[in-house]
């Protein structure tokens, strides 16, 4: 699937929670769900600093795509971050560089994923793009 | 002045009353009723500050200290009053002592710079402890670093509280000053600044006293606590933002240079040769923040009026309350434990990390603070990541606190 065709797929499985509780539970339950990050890769250069939570970023270039991994250490972080692999991981570099988030805001979570929310997660998605743009 | 606190009889202070005065308080947060615990971050104004402010610009407005024509004046007596104000607000001696800044962490960077250029020497030491707000950090460490002087600290036990014989150690005839918080912002200890006090200066070392949390809370004096240097931010005693007191006694204060040079600091000004303003002005260079003053002793008035007694009665009943219904949630952990504590609740939900508890919080209209609350080396001090932060002031009551232990209780359920 493409990026967008991804980023559609899950808009359309949020618009069958009705409140914000619902949308958060399902965020929880992906951020226990997402395959940690193997230990030996949670090193110093993978980590994304916020200030209120740490994200560590993996990036595995295979052919013309690229295969990301990450974890948090703040659960919601790492559900949105689920959701962002979801779409950025396995995609052609050339598309993750030039793609364009639009499902954040559509799902209601854009608050999480302003800059000065300091959970590290602009700074991840910086950092997708950058690897997207350096392998393209 | 209308404040909604004061009963038939214009005595008892009634605190279920007193939200009326604060309009913010009125407003919902996610479709929710606020619950405001983060006071201790910045506190909200009452209608009574607003409308000073207001009328100033609306009524009053023209610089200070410049113009011989009525306008002026009157803003100039506005402003001046101000500073009576604050300098009764912590019982300076003399108003030329209370100086006007932007904030708390102004206040520390003048005395860091300007103490510091002219005390501190290679080999000499700043004492600080290990419970300071970065902003009670860094302008020491750039002093040190200027100087070549080092920065020691006085350590803490677990739970939160100054060890005193540790102090004791440390206090040397290096020491040429000792700069401290009177309340930690993260745990709510109050500190034993007295006891510092005199031990320093019975060596001769003065004091800087970080009363950004203590003001809002407390009775502040200068004289009793015999403090070199206190200073506090008025945004959180219910004033504005970018306004501030550094009170520092006379004897320093002369001694020591500017710290910003430019207009109303100075007496006479030529090319080859500047002389100073006397106190305040000397430390006042520029057009000052008047709309800001003007809403800081507004604040002090209103404060004032409930009175420091009514307010610190409140806010421990709110504390024992809190501390005592929260304790109650299995998997609770309070950080900062301290005997004597003002109404500040750190702790962390075993298993959760504070930003996840704290959005979910968001979400019931809580207002939290998450994170290291600018007191990393604290933090690491105490193992924790960050922690989650209610701080009450006389606003709250018992249904915010019914409110947050609730959306704990809910934040738990859905972390775990
Ligand atoms: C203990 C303490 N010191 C200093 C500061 C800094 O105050 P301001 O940001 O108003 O300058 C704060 C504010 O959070 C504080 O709590």
């Amino acid at each position: 699937m493409s990026i967008n065709e991804i980023q559609d797929e899950i808009i359309e499985e949020f618009d069958l929670f009705d409140d914000w509780m619902d949308r958060y539970e399902y965020i929880i339950d992906l951020g226990k769900k997402l395959p940690l990050i193997d230990a030996s890769l949670k090193t110093e250069e993978r980590l994304i600093k916020g200030c209120q939570s740490l994200v560590w970023l993996n990036a595995k270039q295979e052919e013309d795509k690229i295969i990301f991994t990450a974890d948090s250490d703040a659960i919601i972080t790492k559900g949105i971050i689920a959701l962002l692999v979801r779409v950025l991981s396995n995609q052609n570099a050339k598309d993750i560089a030039e793609t364009e988030l639009y499902f954040i805001d559509k799902i209601g979570l854009k608050e999480h994923l302003s800059p000065n929310r300091s959970n590290g997660l602009v700074s991840m998605v910086k950092q997708m793009k950058l690897y997207g743009a350096a392998l393209k | 002045m209308t404040i909604n606190t004061l009963n038939k009889n214009n005595t008892i202070i009634d605190f279920e009353k007193i939200r009326a005065d604060f309009p913010l308080l009125q407003r919902d947060m996610n479709g929710k009723p606020i619950v405001f615990l983060d006071s201790g971050a910045s506190s909200q104004k009452p209608q009574y500050v607003i409308d000073a402010m207001n009328d100033y610009y609306t009524n009053q407005h023209a610089n200070v200290h410049r113009g011989v024509y009525r306008l002026s004046q009157e803003a100039t007596d506005a402003f001046e009053k101000s500073r009576r104000l604050a300098q009764h607000f912590i019982n300076a001696p003399s108003e030329k002592e209370v100086l006007f800044v932007s904030g708390t962490t102004d206040g520390i960077n003048l005395v860091a710079s300007s103490y510091g250029r002219k005390f501190l020497k290679e080999g000499d030491e700043v004492l600080i402890s290990a419970m300071e707000h970065h902003s009670n950090i860094v302008p020491w460490q750039m002093a040190c670093e200027l100087a070549g002087a080092h920065l020691k600290v006085i350590p803490i036990n677990d739970e939160g509280e100054l060890l005193m014989e540790e102090f004791d150690q440390l206090l040397n005839e290096r020491t040429k000053i000792v700069a401290v918080n009177h309340i930690s912002n993260s745990l709510g200890t109050i500190n034993p600044v007295k006891e510092i006090i005199e031990k320093a200066h019975a060596i001769g070392v003065p004091v800087l006293v970080d009363g950004a949390q203590a003001a809002p809370h407390m009775k502040i004096d200068v004289q009793a606590l015999d403090a070199d240097f206190y200073t506090f931010s008025g945004h959180k005693v219910f004033g504005p933002t970018g306004i501030g007191i550094l009170y520092g006694k006379e004897k320093w204060l002369n001694a020591m240079p500017p710290y910003k040079g430019g207009g109303d600091m100075i007496e006479t000004c030529t090319f080859e040769k500047t002389t100073y303003n006397e106190l305040p002005h000397k430390f006042e260079a520029g057009t000052p923040d008047i709309a800001g003053v003007i809403g800081l002793g507004a604040a002090i008035e209103y404060v004032q009026q409930i009175g420091h007694e009514a307010i610190g009665q409140h806010e421990q009943e709110l504390l024992e309350y809190a501390t005592t219904e929260l304790k109650k949630i299995e998997g609770i952990r309070l950080i900062g434990t301290a005997k004597n504590k003002a109404s500040v609740i750190s702790f962390l939900l075993d298993g959760s990390h504070p930003y996840d508890v704290g959005t979910i919080l968001d979400k019931l209209g809580i207002a939290v603070r998450t994170g290291h609350h600018c007191t990393q080396p604290l933090m690491k001090r105490l193992g924790v990541p960050g922690t989650i932060r209610a701080s009450f002031a006389f606003y709250n009551n018992k249904e915010d606190i019914d409110k947050l232990v609730e959306g704990v209780k809910r934040a738990k359920r859905m972390l775990s």
